[in-house]
């Protein structure tokens, strides 16, 4: 049962997050995984997010790449829908714009196998409340 | 100017407060929610804080309402809290119904469990057990997220009975609007949820006092709750050294209109416009000339170059002619007709009037009316007058605030684009090449070949001319259609 009934509940969930077991339900061990967030909110959607996140899945899949894809709200750069952001193990996310199926394959090609760098790159332009 | 939590940390214009999660977590996961501290601010709220220990929180953060009228949030949860009675509501206005504004879709597709976590707090410091989302039905997606936030919610315990083993309780539902922008108004939203029309009905009493079935109801904006677990989290006087004097924190803006970077965007109160449109905005498309700026949706106002270092907060946009609004921002370049601004606004004004009463009803009508004759070169001197004061007397007599603020746009464009209303009634020309009505097409001798081309494309037979010879449009026949201009290959056709 996952009731939570005090704040120590919450940490648990929270640390349970952090080492990532739950992920997408997914037990594998995702320390090793490239972690890719897809941007679907409305106006991603509309500009053909859901055809690029089923394409990350299938190809990832085939060509034998940890990887756990996961769904998120818009990221705020309409201009640039589709986006996503790619976080490979042990480094920092970066966020793509103008992702299509075919932009999606040269990610995967290009910047996750190799990390040659691919155009389209949106820079983070923002603070988060953290910093 | 802006100051961003007395640190230095200046490096971006951006802060993201009320989007933390939006684009970061998986919305229809809880425990992503979870897994950045949310529902900790509900935990610590129910266990260690007391109503009145919250209440004062949140007004000592300044929030101000984001649903366009900048009410004190702490001031409004006091009032509710105040008054006794047997059942009390929590209401999200989640109606968003300015043009070209998605903000509030953006944060519950993004983000729906910090409303939710904000609607329970909310609860618990005014004394309410009962929540409402009033949400738009053409927001499928968000209305799909937040039903599974909802559920999870529930299914962990956060919603329901018992919340963290107190005695508090809450739930929420969600009550569905049809899209009236009237229904935005607080009365109108409430009489709508009752089942009763969308109208509103004169203030007082407000809804902290008598609202949802007549009981004490407090209605926020989806952005301002968004602020309310963070604000906990975080501490008010973290919140309060972001912003202005008397505008604390960030505002989210749908960017839109005539800018490279189209987008949302979460500035910090104080941000000057020019930061905006510019920096973050990256400029105006195709590198055009900037003409103005309009914010606050069909409430508000269109500012100008003037305007640009004008650091946006509640009280500076009004003073300029405008007003913050729900957080639409419409960028227009040199190509855009002011009056053809005014008159699109006072269109979207006069269909969504909800007739109640005259002012509103018949002068808004009216308004359209001489705005439409004088797009059509057939406006005089005197109708500038007349839209003046017609304005100034449906502001003044109107029921809500929609009749009370709908000739905002007429009147700025008036104040900061004065000539550009006298080039249409004296020249009969419209500046910006933007009304059909006022331009003419025509050939260039020089370049005309005289190929026939533009004159067998005509759905008119306004072109004449032999073959080889240099063609001609009659404008007493020409529909402006724009056909011919297309076709030409020779760049012989202008229009002017
Ligand atoms: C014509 C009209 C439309 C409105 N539409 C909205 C709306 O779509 N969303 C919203 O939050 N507030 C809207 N408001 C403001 C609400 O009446 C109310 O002030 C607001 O929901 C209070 O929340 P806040 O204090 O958090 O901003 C509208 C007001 C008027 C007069
Ligand atoms: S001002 Fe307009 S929208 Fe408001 S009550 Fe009067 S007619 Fe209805
Ligand atoms: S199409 Fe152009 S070049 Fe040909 S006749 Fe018309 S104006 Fe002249
Ligand atoms: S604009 Fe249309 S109607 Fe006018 S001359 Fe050209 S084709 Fe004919």
């Amino acid at each position: 049962m996952t009731k939570i009934k005090t704040l120590a509940d919450l940490e648990r969930i929270k640390n349970e997050m952090r080492s990532d077991k739950d992920l997408n339900g997914s037990q594998d061990n995702s320390e090793n995984a490239v972690k890719i967030k897809v941007g679907m909110g409305t106006s991603g959607i509309a500009s053909g997010a859901r055809d690029v996140m089923d394409f990350l899945i299938e190809a990832l899949e085939k060509r034998n790449i940890e990887a756990l894809v996961s769904q998120t709200g818009d990221m705020g750069y309409s201009y640039a829908e589709p986006t996503i952001e790619v976080r490979k193990p042990g480094q920092k996310p970066i966020v793509f714009g103008y992702v299509d199926v075919k932009k999606a394959d040269l990610i995967i090609e290009k910047y996750i196998k190799l990390g040659e760098e691919v155009e389209g790159i949106i820079p983070v332009n923002y603070q988060t409340i953290d910093d | 100017m802006t100051n961003l939590g007395g640190n230095k940390m200046s490096r971006h214009k951006q802060i993201r407060i009320a989007l933390n999660n939006c684009g970061v977590i998986d919305p229809e996961n809880i425990r992503e929610y979870i897994a950045r501290d949310g529902y900790l601010a509900l935990g610590k709220c129910l266990t260690e804080m007391k109503p009145d220990d919250i209440i004062r929180e949140i007004k000592d953060s300044g929030l101000r309402g984001r649903g366009g009228g900048g009410f004190p949030a702490g001031l409004k949860w006091e009032i509710a809290a105040k008054n006794q009675a047997d059942q009390k509501y929590v209401v999200c206005n989640a109606d968003e119904g300015d043009p070209g504004a998605f903000m509030d879709r953006s944060i519950l597709e993004g983000d729906p469990h910090a409303v939710i976590e904000a609607m329970a707090i909310c609860g618990y410091s005014m004394g309410a057990t009962k929540g409402l989302i009033y949400i738009r039905a053409e927001y499928p997606l968000a209305i799909k997220r937040l039903k599974i936030a909802i559920d999870q919610a529930r299914e962990f315990g956060l919603l329901g009975k018992n919340i963290f083993k107190t005695d508090f309780e809450f739930d929420i539902e969600l009550r569905y609007g049809a899209g009236a922008f009237v229904c935005g108004e607080e009365t109108a939203l409430i009489h709508s949820m009752e089942g009763l029309r969308g109208e509103p009905t004169i203030k007082p009493p407000y809804p902290a006092e008598s609202g949802y079935l007549e009981k004490p109801t407090n209605v926020n904006n989806v952005e301002t709750y968004a602020n309310v677990p963070i604000i906990l989290r975080k501490g008010a006087n973290w919140f309060n050294k972001i912003g202005t004097e008397k505008s604390k924190g960030t505002k989210v803006f749908a960017l839109a209109g005539k800018i490279k970077n189209v987008g949302l965007v979460e500035v910090p109160m104080g941000t000057t416009l020019r930061e905006v449109i510019y920096e973050i905005g990256g400029g105006i498309e195709n590198d055009k000339k900037f003409k103005a700026v309009q914010t606050g949706g069909p409430s508000g106002g269109c500012l100008t170059e003037k305007h640009l270092d004008t650091p946006i907060d509640f009280d500076n946009l009004v003073q300029a002619g405008s007003m913050m609004g729900s957080g639409g921002m419409i960028v227009m370049d040199e190509d855009n007709c002011m009056v053809s601004v005014a008159k699109f606004y006072l269109d979207f004004t006069v269909e969504e009037s909800c007739g109640k009463c005259s002012p509103c009803r018949i002068g808004n009508k009216r308004l359209y009316e001489l705005l439409d004759r004088i797009t059509q070169g057939k406006g005089e001197m005197e109708d500038l007058k007349r839209l003046r004061n017609m304005s100034n007397v449906i502001k003044d007599t109107s029921l809500c605030g929609l009749g009370q603020t709908s000739p905002n746009p007429v009147l700025s464009t008036l104040d900061n684009f004065y000539d550009e209303y006298v080039a249409h009634v004296t020249d009969k020309k419209c500046p910006a090449g933007e009304c059909k009505d006022l331009m003419t097409y025509f050939v260039i001798e020089e370049n005309c070949v005289g190929c026939t081309a533009c004159a067998r494309v005509c759905p008119v037979g306004a072109i004449t001319g032999e073959k080889k010879e240099v063609h001609y449009i009659n404008p007493e026949i020409c529909i402006k259609c724009g056909a011919c201009e297309e076709r030409c290959k020779f760049d012989a056709i202008i229009v002017k």
